[in-house]
């Protein structure tokens, strides 16, 4: 059953086109991460979604009715927005109890729900505190409490831990996945930050300049990227992208290298390789060969930038004993995890 | 703590890290202002104890100290007429204000409409006008409406007012939009945004217009002195003037009369002045 269904959605600013054509279908329950750099397009897709944009073309469906006409309020969403938008003058419990502002319901049954809600956000005991004395995780659950207790068929989250600091973000995102998982609602959550994109979403929607690039879950975009974009945008550090030209099964590398690789595909193309996959190895007999310039100690690993003579690509050395700069080191990789992408349009070659 | 009083916490130290002779002349000019501020002041009190012979003495402490100008002020029957009009008609014009002035700033603030801009500045370009350029088609119109020596007519031109309207769009400009679409979502209608969200984020914009507009008015003079000609239906300032007349000038009087409408100034300005604070405070609150 599908909750919420986009239908080639555009939306014009003036002349200016920022959302082109998306089509997706989000299932009940399911946990949409939107994705993408700076500006491609993520929050003015889910403002379209809770009603605060009109649309320019297309359609957007709940439950199969189309809504692009409804009030905000009618819709049955609820949105939580990155600056939280509580309000400073109300009280904890007033600030939940605004998303209940227009239900008819009994002041008991109100005051259960904001109880409750506060109750799963472990909020309980700052229900009568003004938001100044509340902490950033604790303002932001605030916000989240207030979208619970509207009950809604769809969640929709624009950057909702971005002004958290890093530690809180990582501990918030771990009780939005919990939260998730209890309420079994349907979550569009959009951020730009792919670690959460990964670590939150059932399927991840990874956008660019309006469009998106695909649609998959977070195995499927980090090892079957459909094009060099969504292969750079996904991971950390970003896949080495090396440029060639394939002929009958080999790539020559612009350094001079020559690989074999899975594919009678001839022609420029860009050979990836994620820096995860790529490790030191004997300088002799290995396919790629160059100098360490950088080493970045990480703990469990060490990062080591290496010129190959006119490209420089990531590879990951052991945590202990590690080359050091200055070293000649052979990269050492499995032909299985490479990765070989079209020079023109970026498509990925299988 | 907020930004804004580390800010103001950290300026205070930097300036006590370089107090030398700079900062002598500094309290030394402040000294000389706050002086030529009080001073008068000071003179009305001093005149307001004082007997007519004692008048011209430019002392502060009179000779002989009297509470007969207050005496005769606070039992002449017109001085209560006075004093109640204008607090009636400075309190109604401040709610007037406070909920028009809003609710127009608010509109050019935060909807997009077409001609927004020429409007707003339509109403700011009402602000080049002076009052005395206008008093005379003010009057034309009270006469024709039958709006003379009525409180409705003191009152109507100041209603609403092209600074109240500015000011309080600059400070609607400041609210996030995130605050009103929230509530939007939830439901609200855009009255009730206005007036549940929108309107207790801006109180220390609320509370500064109310000091400016009840003073205003409170100390306005020349339109409610064309306006009125029943003595019942003057203003403070405009009773005052009847102590003066060609012959005599019953400086005790006037200087006592003033001393006594000073005081309700003074209490509206430390009600709202909190008010102001606290906003500061919270204002530097992220969310
Ligand atoms: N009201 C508006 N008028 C004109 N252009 C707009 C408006 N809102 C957004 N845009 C433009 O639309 C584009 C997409 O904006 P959007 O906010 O959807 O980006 P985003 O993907 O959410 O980016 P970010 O990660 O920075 O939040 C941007 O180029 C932005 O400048
Ligand atoms: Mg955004």
């Amino acid at each position: 059953m599908t909750t919420l269904t986009l239908r080639d959605l555009v939306k014009d600013f003036g002349r200016t086109r920022v959302v082109d054509g998306i089509g997706l279908d989000v299932a009940a329950g399911e946990f949409i991460v939107l994705v993408g750099p700076s500006g491609c397009g993520k929050s003015t897709t889910l403002r379209m979604i809770a009603g605060l944009e009109e649309v320019t073309a297309g359609t957007i469906a709940i439950g199969g009715r189309v809504i692009n006409d409804l009030e905000p309020k009618d819709r049955d969403i609820a949105m939580v927005f990155q600056n939280y938008a509580i309000y400073p003058h109300l009280t904890v419990r007033q600030n939940i109890g605004f998303g209940l502002y227009t239900q008819r319901l009994a002041r008991a049954e109100k005051a259960r729900r904001i109880e409750e809600a506060a109750a799963i956000l472990g909020m309980g005991e700052f229900l009568e505190r003004k938001p100044a004395a509340l902490s950033g995780g604790q303002r932001q659950r605030v916000a989240i409490g207030r979208a619970m207790v509207r009950n809604p068929r769809v969640f929709l989250f624009d950057e909702p831990l971005s002004n958290l600091d890093a530690q809180l973000r990582t501990q918030m995102r771990i009780e939005i996945k919990k939260l998730h998982a209890r309420l079994a609602s349907t979550i569009v959550y959009v951020t730009h930050d792919q670690v959460e994109a990964m670590t939150l979403a059932d399927r991840i929607v990874i956008m660019k300049e309006g469009r998106i690039q695909q649609v998959g879950s977070p195995a499927e975009v980090y090892h079957a990227p459909a094009n060099s974009f969504v292969a750079t945008f996904i991971g950390a550090p970003a896949m080495n992208l090396l440029p060639g030209t394939a002929a009958g099964g080999w790539v020559r590398l612009a350094t001079g290298s020559e690989i074999a690789v899975a594919t009678g595909a001839g022609g420029p193309v860009l050979l990836g390789i994620r820096p995860e996959d790529l490790r030191p190895a004997a300088a002799g007999g290995a396919a790629l060969a160059g100098r360490v310039t950088v080493a970045e100690p990480l703990g469990p690993g060490t990062l080591l930038h290496v010129d190959l003579g006119g490209a420089e690509v990531i590879a990951t050395g052991p945590g202990r004993g590690a080359p050091a700069p200055g070293a000649t080191v052979g990269l050492a990789f499995d032909p299985a995890a490479l990765h070989l992408f079209d020079a023109a349009t970026g498509a990925a070659i299988r | 703590m907020t930004a804004a009083s580390e800010a103001l916490l950290r300026a205070d130290a930097a300036g006590r890290r370089r107090a030398g002779l700079g900062a002598a002349l500094r309290w030394l000019l402040l000294f000389a202002g706050g002086l030529a501020m009080v001073a008068p002041l000071a003179y009305m009190l001093a005149t307001s104890l004082k007997y007519p012979f004692e008048v011209f003495n430019l002392n502060l402490v009179p000779e002989e100290p009297t509470l007969d100008n207050y005496r005769e002020v606070l039992l002449d029957r017109r001085f209560g007429w006075w004093f109640f009009n204008s607090f009636l008609v400075a309190s109604l014009t401040t709610v007037s204000n406070l909920f028009w002035d809003a609710l127009v700033g608010y509109t050019l603030a935060k909807f997009r409409f077409r001609f927004r801009q020429v409007v707003f500045v339509a109403v700011l370009s009402t602000l080049m006008i002076p009052t005395e350029m206008l008093v005379i088609p003010w009057y034309l119109m009270s006469q024709q409406f039958g709006w003379l020596n009525s409180y409705w007519g003191i009152m109507f031109p100041g209603l609403m007012t092209a600074f109240g309207v500015f000011l309080m769009r600059q400070f609607f400009q400041t609210v996030p939009d995130d605050f009103l679409e929230a509530a939007r979502i939830d439901g609200l209608n855009e009255f009730l945004i206005w007036w549940r969200v929108a309107m207790p984020l801006v109180r220390p914009a609320l509370a500064a217009l109310a000091i400016f507009v009840f003073l205003g008015n409170w100390t306005a003079f020349i339109w409610p002195l064309i306006v009125t000609n029943d003595q019942t239906m003057y203003t403070l300032p405009v009773g005052l003037t009847t102590f003066s007349v060609e012959q005599s000038v019953q400086w005790e009087m006037i200087m006592t009369g003033a001393a006594v409408s000073v005081l309700p100034t003074l209490v509206v300005f430390l009600v709202f002045q909190r008010f102001i604070i606290r906003g500061v405070v919270m204002a530097g609150l992220k969310g």
